[in-house]
Order: structure tokens, then sequence, then C-alpha cells
């Protein structure tokens, strides 16, 4: 490949400046994120007696973000590490973008669940007098672990990218120069670095598989390990991760959508990269429906007496509307959308994307909230409020802005690096004209 | 230590008789009630009626009484022991409960629950379309395979040798896990500052006590276990009018309402005495016995006014 192509590909995948669109869109994430600030300001000082959570909805939205979070984070290990080895080479302009989904949205699931603490102050306290049988702790531990996996995974295959961003000193300014020099200026791409970077990741990658598997199915017993109807399931592991991957891979494509109309990535982000990214959803959406079809038909069909109020509720209840707006846009919608090769294009893939990110931060909120309203004893002895859970608006505030901040990680990812690996794309590109 | 431990229990109990108001000198002088030139005190010549130890009613001039700090009856490791040598066992005869809630209110007086928390609920309850309705009072089931303790992450809440779960609302972190993996409901979360008055909100925290609650922690039923320690009755057992509820030690073998004893495993055979959910495995210490032959009609006054309300 001549120096000229090279030099074309290094140019397009530059990082750039925010337009007028880019800083338009920085400012209304972080309005959000400040509403977000004072709403949880206010909490701290009043309590969680501002959310909409009593004491039987003793977890509400939070929990749920909580959950939507770590689901949508594992996307991360889905396109690295599950297509990296078996040897799958479409994705590669599209791992860094999972794995920046992953890095912010595990940030993010650390944040909001130490904003459902009623005792923020005291959560040290794990660290002091954890203990090992409870489910939180083993969270904490994977959660961690998979960040730090996650953080890696995402900065091993930059190195080479910010040798590259050394070279092109003109375009950068003072600040970013310093930050590439601080991270990246060891590297030299010497044979024995790049050989040394790529076992690494190769590790990594074999390493990621169980603790993302591990991160949502233990988030899973959060539920699982009670005996609640609605929870006390033992298909809750599973149902998590099949979940958790279509989650991801729709907020992939429709990233993928707005980097690519963005930065006009047209030429690395191809009408071929939503064919097979559509493919992959249409599978991944119909593995979560059977895994909700496990979930729902069996105990349905027995309609045993703690079950049946919380199932009724979601077939035909107080929830039926949510439940069946979740099922038909996370997966039925989608799945008649991308089934077909038209709907495959870039634009009605992203409206697709869409439809499974927004049905399934719904479908977390039913996973959490309605099982809490069907205790085994009814409800009785409070006040008559408690027979229901909705959201305040500091609770609202506080979800929708840890939504924002983690697309304003991503947002700021991609201007400060580029979002798709320069020098992998070079070597692929390469490696294909060789063949 | 052991001989130390004792007579710090007995300082400490006798502190807490007269924990309100304790009349100056009372150990050493042969008549307390007289001024002592050395305590520089004047009769202020407002006199306040006490209850003395005797259960006479006695008045003390307001100068001699001085108030005595609070002190935790034991410390957090005892606490978190236990007592040793007990398992402590209630029964709750179904039979007798006509819903007067005696025992709620002086529950919530005696843990000074403010606003809309009660660890006492009583359930209006019918298990089926055509059986019998009845009234049927929870408290914490003190389970011996307690689901709470399972998953609580910090240890705040915790199983005793004496068969009670306790809450360390110190260390408690507000995750509300417990109240999550609780089958029977019996967990509440102080969602606010409690509200309690600064004599209340000042004392010395202890978990046997449970007093004062704490913003952002999880309470719930305690089995009045700073009572037990005393060697006295939880105050729902002693507060209900009609005896429904019997607390005692397994280990003896015996349960009381205050008014009646009874041989605990005698009273479980011949009434055939259950517990809630045993299905689950919970193991509660708390035991019912049917509502059968029952010493009041089921007569529910609350089911209308709440249908309303909701």
């Amino acid at each position: 490949m001549d120096t000229l192509a090279k030099q074309q590909i290094t140019e397009d995948l530059l990082p750039q400046k925010f337009g007028k669109q880019g800083q338009i869109w920085v400012a209304f994430l972080s309005v959000l994120c400040l509403v977000g600030f004072i709403a949880y300001c206010r909490q701290l000082s009043k309590g969680l007696v501002v959310t909409g959570m009593r004491d039987y909805v003793s977890w509400g939205i939070y929990i749920s973000n909580f959950v939507f979070f770590v689901a949508i984070s594992l996307v991360g290990s889905l396109i690295t590490a599950v297509l990296r080895l078996t040897d799958v080479h479409w994705s590669t302009p599209l791992t860094r973008i999972a794995e920046i989904i992953a890095v912010s949205a595990v940030t993010f699931a650390s944040i909001i669940i130490i904003v459902d603490m009623g005792r923020p102050d005291r959560f040290y306290n794990l660290f002091i007098h954890g203990r090992l049988q409870s489910p939180i702790v083993w969270d904490v531990i994977v959660i961690t672990t998979y960040f730090f996996i996650s953080l890696l995974l995402l900065y091993f295959p930059l190195l080479p990218d910010l040798q590259i961003l050394l070279k092109y000193k003109e375009k950068t300014n003072k600040y970013l120069y310093k930050l590439y020099t601080f991270l990246g200026s060891f590297w030299k791409n010497t044979p024995g670095q790049i050989s040394i970077s790529n076992k690494a990741v190769n590790i990594l990658c074999i390493t990621i598989i169980p603790v993302a598997f591990s991160i949502h199915t233990v988030t899973s017993w959060l539920f699982a390990t009670t005996y609640r109807p609605g929870w006390d399931s033992t298909n809750f592991g599973a149902y998590f991760i099949s979940g958790a991957f279509l989650v991801g891979a729709g907020g992939v494509v429709v990233a993928m959508y707005v980097f690519r109309t963005h930065y006009k990535l047209e030429k690395y982000i191809t009408d071929d990269h939503f064919d097979k990214m559509g493919k992959v959803l249409v599978m991944l959406a119909l593995l979560y429906l059977y895994f909700n079809v496990n979930e729902f038909l069996v105990p349905a069909f027995k309609m045993k007496k703690p079950e049946e109020e919380h199932l009724l509720g979601l077939f035909t209840g107080e929830f039926a509307p949510v439940f069946w707006f979740a099922i038909t846009t996370a997966m039925i919608i989608p799945i008649l959308i991308l089934i077909f090769k038209k709907g495959r294009k870039p634009k009605p893939a992203f409206v697709a994307g869409l439809l499974v990110v927004i049905g399934s931060w719904f479908k977390r909120y039913l996973i959490v909230t309605p099982t809490l309203l069907h205790p085994f004893l009814p409800i009785h002895d409070v006040p008559a409020s408690y027979h229901h859970y909705f959201p305040t608006w500091e609770e609202w505030s506080i979800a929708i802005g840890s939504l924002a901040g983690a697309l304003l990680i991503i947002t700021f990812f991609a201007r400060i690096f580029p979002i798709i690996p320069i020098q992998e794309t070079i070597t692929e590109t390469e490696e294909h004209e060789k063949a | 230590m052991k001989s130390n431990d004792t007579s710090r229990r007995e300082f400490l109990a006798a502190a807490g008789l007269l924990a309100t108001a304790a009349v100056t000198g009372c150990a050493t002088k042969e008549n307390p009630f007289q001024p002592d030139a050395a305590d520089g005190l004047k009769p202020s010549g407002k006199k306040i009626k006490l209850l003395s130890v005797d259960g006479e009613v006695i008045e003390v001039d307001e100068a001699f009484l001085k108030p005595v700090p609070h002190l935790p009856p034991v410390s957090n490791e005892q606490a978190r022991i236990g007592i040793p040598g007990k398992k402590f066992v209630m029964v709750i005869d179904l039979s007798r409960c006509k819903s007067v809630k005696a025992c709620q209110s002086a529950c919530n007086h005696a843990h000074q629950l403010q606003g809309d928390q009660n660890w006492i609920k009583v359930y209006p309850m019918q298990d089926a379309d055509h059986t019998a309705p009845y009234w049927e009072p929870t408290t914490c089931m003190h389970c011996d395979e307690p689901p709470c303790v399972k998953v609580c992450p910090v240890d705040a809440t915790f199983k005793r040798q004496d068969g009670i779960v306790l809450i360390d609302s110190d260390r408690c972190i507000g995750c509300r896990f417990c109240m999550a993996a609780c089958p029977y409901s019996t967990r509440v979360f102080n969602w606010e500052d409690p509200g309690l008055p600064k004599e209340v909100a000042d004392q010395p925290y202890s978990c046997e006590s449970s007093v004062p609650q704490k913003k952002g922690t999880v309470g719930k039923c305690d089995f009045c276990a700073d009572m037990t320690r005393q060697g006295e009755l939880p105050h729902c057992v002693s507060a209900c009018p009609n005896g429904v509820f019997m607390f005692g030690d397994m280990i003896q073998d015996s349960v009381t309402n205050g008014a009646e004893t009874f041989r605990f495993s005698d009273l479980i055979r011949d009434k055939a005495g259950y517990r809630l959910m045993e299905d689950l495995g919970t193991k509660p210490s708390v035991y019912y016995l049917p509502p059968v032959n029952r010493n009041f009609p089921f007569k529910n006054d609350e089911a209308k006014p709440e249908e309303k309300k909701s």
C-alpha cells in the first residue's frame, strides 16, 4: 500500500474538533448531568425520601438503570473478545466503539449503585466489613475487575494510534499533545512491543469473557437469590446475559450510525458493517426472545398463587402497557426490520438499534419493580401511596443525568482519540490488498 | 474479665432503672432526700412526683434531681453475641387476636418509630375464597436461616447465638438487599431523618434497643433484645390485652404472655403450632397457633376506608 493511501486513512480518522453540532450536543448532555447532580445533592441532604421508593418498592429506577448499564457494557466483550477470538475481522473498526461503551457504562453502573445507597458515606464498610457470602460483594469484585480489563483492552490497542497522533503535532493542541505523550510516548512500534501487546490483548480477550459473563450473571443473582415471585428463577443468569448482548449490540449500531454520519466515516463504517451487525442483532433478539418465553410462559402455564398476581400484572394489569411496549420495541419490531436486507441499511438499522436500546431500558424497569409490588404477604399497614411506584423528578433527573454522563464520556473519548483504530485499519487494508 | 463484666452490668442496670432521673447520692447516704451541704444544693420548693423502684409514688424536690447520661446497656461486641444459653422463641395465638393493635402502638412507642413505620403489622388474612378470615400479627420471624443475613454485604444485620436477628444501624450502608430478600416484608427503611426529639436522638445507639433509628438505614422488630437481656418481656407481649403473644426460651421450654405460662412443646403439640412459609426453609423463631375456637369474631373495620383511599 502506498504512503498516500496510508496518509489518507490517517487523516480521515484523526480525532476532530467539535463542530457546532458537537458543541450543542456536549452542552445539552452537560446540562442534563448538572440537573442530575443538583437532584443528587437534594437527595444527599434530605435522604432517599425524595425518591418515589418506599418500604415495598425499595428498589426503583436507580437499580434498573444499574442493570441497564451493566447489560450494555457487556458488548465490549462480545465485539472485542468473542469476535476476535473467533477470527472475525470485519468487526475491527467497531472494537473501540464497543470498548468505550463498556468502560463508560461500567463507570456509571458503579456511580448509580452508590446513588442508590442510603448511606453512601459508609461505602468503605464494604471493604472493612465486606462478607464474601453476599452477592453484592461478588458484584463489587467482578465489576471492578471488568472495569480494569475493559480499560486495558481500550488502552493497549490505542498505543500504536497514540504514536500516530504524536506525529501529527500540528493537528492537535498543547494539552492533548501532553496527554498523548503521557499515555503513549514510550510506544516505539518495535516488533518486541507489538508482540507483547498482541499477547496481552489475547490474554485480556480470553479473561474478559468469563468476567463479562460473571458481572451480569451476578447482577441477575441480586434478584434470583431472593424468594420473590418474578425473581426466583433459575433462568435468570442466561436471561440477563442474552438481554445484555442484545442491548449492547443495539447500542453499538446506534453509535456506529452517529459516528459514521457525523464524522463522515462511510469508507470505514460501511453498509456491510450495518448488514452484519443487523444480522447479529436479529440473532441476539431471537435469543433473548427465547429466554423471555422461558421466563414467562413456564410460570404462566402453572400460575402458582404467588406468581399469579405478578404475571397478570405484567400481561394484562398495571404493567401491561410497559411490558408489551418493551417486548415489541426491544425484540419484535427490530427483528421485523432487520430480517430484510433493506432493513439492514444504515438508517433503518439505526432505528432498530435505537428501539432495542429504549425497549431494553424499560425491560430492566419491569424486571426490578413489579416484583416488589407483589410480596408474599399482602401490602398492609402502610399508607395507600406505598401500593404504587412512580419515580420523582429527582429520580428521573439522576437516572437521565447518568445516561447523559455515559454519553458524555463516549463523546469526549471520540474527540480526544480516534474512534476507529487507525493502525489496525491500515494493517488490515494492507493484508486485504496482499490477499 | 468475667467479674468485671458482672459488676459493669449491675451498674448499668441500676443506671438504666433511673435513666430518666436519678436522685443525687442515693447509694451513699442514709436519706438521699435530705439536702447535703456538700452538694451545695438548696431545695427549690418545687416537688416532682416519681415512681419508686418498689412501685410507690414519692415526691422529690426538683433541685435534687440530676440527669444521668444514657449509656448503652452493652457493648457492640456483646450485643452481637447475644445472651449465652438462650434460644428465644415467640408464639402468636391467632385465636385470640382481634386486631386491637396495642402491640403495634407499644412497639412504635418503645422504639420511637415515627411517621408511617410499623415493625409489627396485623394482616387481615383469608387463605382461600371459602375459608374463614382471621387476623395475623407479624413481627420479624428471627429466622434460623435468615435470608436477610445471608445477603447483607457488611454484616450489619446478623444472627445471634440466642436466635435473635438484629441490625447494627451504625454499620448499615442502606443497600436494602435485606428488604428484597425478606419474604415476610418485615423490614422498613428510614427514607428520611427519623425526626426524633433531641433527647431521643442523642441517646447512645445500641443494636439491642434499636434506638435511635438513623437516616438511610434499615429497621425492624428486634424481639426487644434490651428487654430480654433484663429478663423482661418484649413490649408487644406485655401490651396485648388478649394475651396473643407468648415469649420465652426454647431451651427452658417455656413461653409466657405475662398472665399465663405454657410449656412451649406442649403448646405447639396440643394446638398444632406452625410457622409461616415453612417451605422456604427460613426456619422462623415465631410460631403460630391456628385461629380455631376464636375468642372474638372477625370484624374488619379498616378494609373499606383503605379501599376508598387507593
